[in-house]
């Protein structure tokens, strides 16, 4: 039996949070004795690809379609479900993301397969295949049972140790049947912010909020970003006035972070904002006011105006680097 | 053009969220539930839409009776009608097999409903029932216009956006900022009164999964404050204690 991996590529290399999904397959199918196959759509070289054996895959299928670059939901379906079969495979791990999600949907219904979304942990297999979820936007873990032969799980990402000691894995080519309906949906561009560190996949984050006063503000924070190799986030008044694009947004209805390393600037920390940064491992606080609720949920803080403690602890990061 | 927009009723987002009976059931007590904000916004659309190509809209949850104020609430904000399917939402197939098979029944040109429930956090359902009813599904949907037969959309990924086009009929798991939120008016309110809400039975008990128990995170520690004018300390914890940096 195999695991088969959902793996997605940008930049030519494979993405931080497919390789954490190759990770914990490789200890479930360590704890299974299965094999772990990864699969990859699109034009991506296969040096690349390669590399999820450093996470501990054996193979790599590559289905090479120019047609496959774009993340169009349902081919992408289609194909991941022809791979399945190929390698007859009893389960499907892939990292919860944009296209994963969308893409995972569908397949439930192609493999008639159990879902468990937002994965914190291994499957516990005594009497049962019992698997711990993140839910509540992480306020709260289910466990949930999956009572299906075919299983996929959504991993959370950066809840799983990455695994990089592994050898190159083989890459063979795989043929699929595709059809034009797969391709109902046409996209037509791609607006993308290049030379930016990926908000999602970020290991430190540093967000600004309203107590940045305004958008000619943000260098302060971009400074502190770029000293500590973060990605910049901002809080849902900063996305909604416009001072920030909204892909940045972290919170409830925003984008979820999980960084080792999470810095409010100028949040109040209103629960629906929480609830987007609950998962960082460690989060400090820059707020004038000491009353700031963020303060509670913060392992680090500093009651001080942000316009005079950036810039401090810009050049103090600096001087560490 | 007929739309259907999916909902659901989960706890507000300000909420504490506990759970008793051993943590295997969610703790009700004192908790207000709201139409879920994803579902909100594509509510909010959705009403738009329908304005401004005539048309109905229908507004479905899968639920038990205490979802109907959620229900009132839709149609105040402005759908015409209601469809409450009798029974607990246990899993996102058991939901999904619910919506398609009305959606079949009503032939509908396009399914909104939000990019994931707030409170299970799948983003699943608008997917499955795309696959059930063989039509496109496209999500995390920001922006959603129509032109005749064509929708021209928007849809969020990591680090930007992505525009399609597509043909209806199709699903879509929307986010903001698709539309802004509507308050119902009291003239909305009024209406909902006596607007139709229709109880169905549901029509197939498929599960794939089923949820054992709860847990609660481990409490959070008191915060380490450090001096503004001493940011060198904080950049040491933050070397050597949190090694983080």
């Amino acid at each position: 039996m195999s695991i088969l991996v959902y793996i997605e590529h940008a930049d030519g290399a494979i993405k931080k949070t497919s390789l954490e999904a190759v990770s914990y397959a490789t200890a479930l199918a360590e704890k299974e004795g299965k094999e772990v196959v990864a699969v990859a759509l699109g034009t991506i070289d296969q040096g690349a690809l390669a590399k999820a054996g450093s996470a501990g895959a054996a193979k790599v299928l590559q289905v090479e379609d120019d047609k496959l670059n774009a993340g169009i939901i349902q081919a992408h379906a289609n194909v991941v479900a022809q791979a399945f079969e190929k390698v007859g495979a009893d389960t499907l791990v892939l990292a919860k993301s944009s296209l994963g999600d969308a893409v995972a949907a569908r397949l439930t219904i192609k493999l008639k397969a159990g879902l468990v979304s937002n994965v914190v942990a291994l499957p516990e297999t005594d009497g049962g295949y019992k698997v711990k979820r993140s839910i509540y936007t992480g306020k709260a873990f289910a466990y949930s049972e999956i009572t299906t032969a075919n299983k996929i799980l959504a991993v959370k990402k950066n809840a799983v140790a990455l695994k990089a000691d592994g050898a190159d894995a083989s890459v063979e080519k795989l043929e699929v049947t595709l059809s034009d309906s797969d391709f109902a949906a046409k996209i037509t561009s791609t607006d993308k912010a290049t030379d930016e560190i990926s908000l999602p996949e970020a290991d430190i984050v540093v967000s600004g909020g309203r107590g940045m006063k305004g958008p000619e503000n943000w260098n302060l924070i971009e400074d502190l970003a770029k000293a500590m190799g973060a990605a910049t986030g901002c809080s849902k008044p900063v996305s909604d006035s416009g001072w920030r694009p909204h892909h940045e947004h972290v919170g409830q209805t925003g984008v979820k972070v999980a960084p080792s390393l999470y810095v409010a600037v100028g949040i109040s920390g209103a629960i629906q904002h929480l609830a987007g940064v609950n998962a960082s491992k460690y989060i400090v606080v820059i707020n004038k006011d000491p009353e700031a609720p963020f303060f509670k949920a913060a392992d680090y803080g500093i009651v001080g105006d942000a316009f005079e403690v950036l810039p401090k602890l810009t050049e103090a990061v600096k001087a560490i680097k | 053009m007929k739309i259907l927009v999916c909902i659901t009723h989960v706890p507000d987002t300000t909420s504490k969220i506990q759970f008793t009976d051993n943590n295997t059931q969610f703790d009700k007590t004192g908790v207000q539930f709201i139409i879920g904000p994803y579902d909100d916004y594509a509510l909010a659309r959705a009403v738009e839409l329908r304005d401004q190509t005539g048309g109905s809209l229908t507004v479905l949850n899968v639920g038990e009776a205490e979802t109907e104020p959620t229900l009132r609430k839709a149609l105040a904000i402005g759908a015409d009608e209601a469809i409450r399917v009798n029974a607990f939402p246990s899993d996102s197939l058991f939901v999904a097999n619910q919506i398609a098979h009305y959606a079949t029944e009503g032939g509908y040109d396009l399914i909104l409903m939000g990019r994931e429930s707030i409170d299970f956090n799948g983003g699943m359902v608008h997917g499955m029932v795309a696959e059930m009813l063989g039509m496109p599904s496209i999500s995390p949907v920001m922006k959603l216009d129509l032109e005749g037969e064509t929708a021209k959309l928007a849809r969020e990924i990591e680090g930007g956006k992505e525009y399609l086009e597509v043909n209806l009929p199709f699903v879509a798991g929307c986010q903001e900022p698709i539309a802004e939120w509507k308050i119902p008016n009291m003239r909305g309110i009024m209406s909902a009164r006596t607007k139709p809400l229709n109880v169905v039975e549901a029509v197939s008990e498929d599960a794939a999964t089923k949820t054992i128990s709860y847990e609660l995170p481990p409490a959070k520690g008191a915060v380490k404050l450090i001096d503004k004018d001493n940011v060198e300390e904080l950049v040491q914890l933050l070397q050597n204690e949190a090694k983080v940096l």
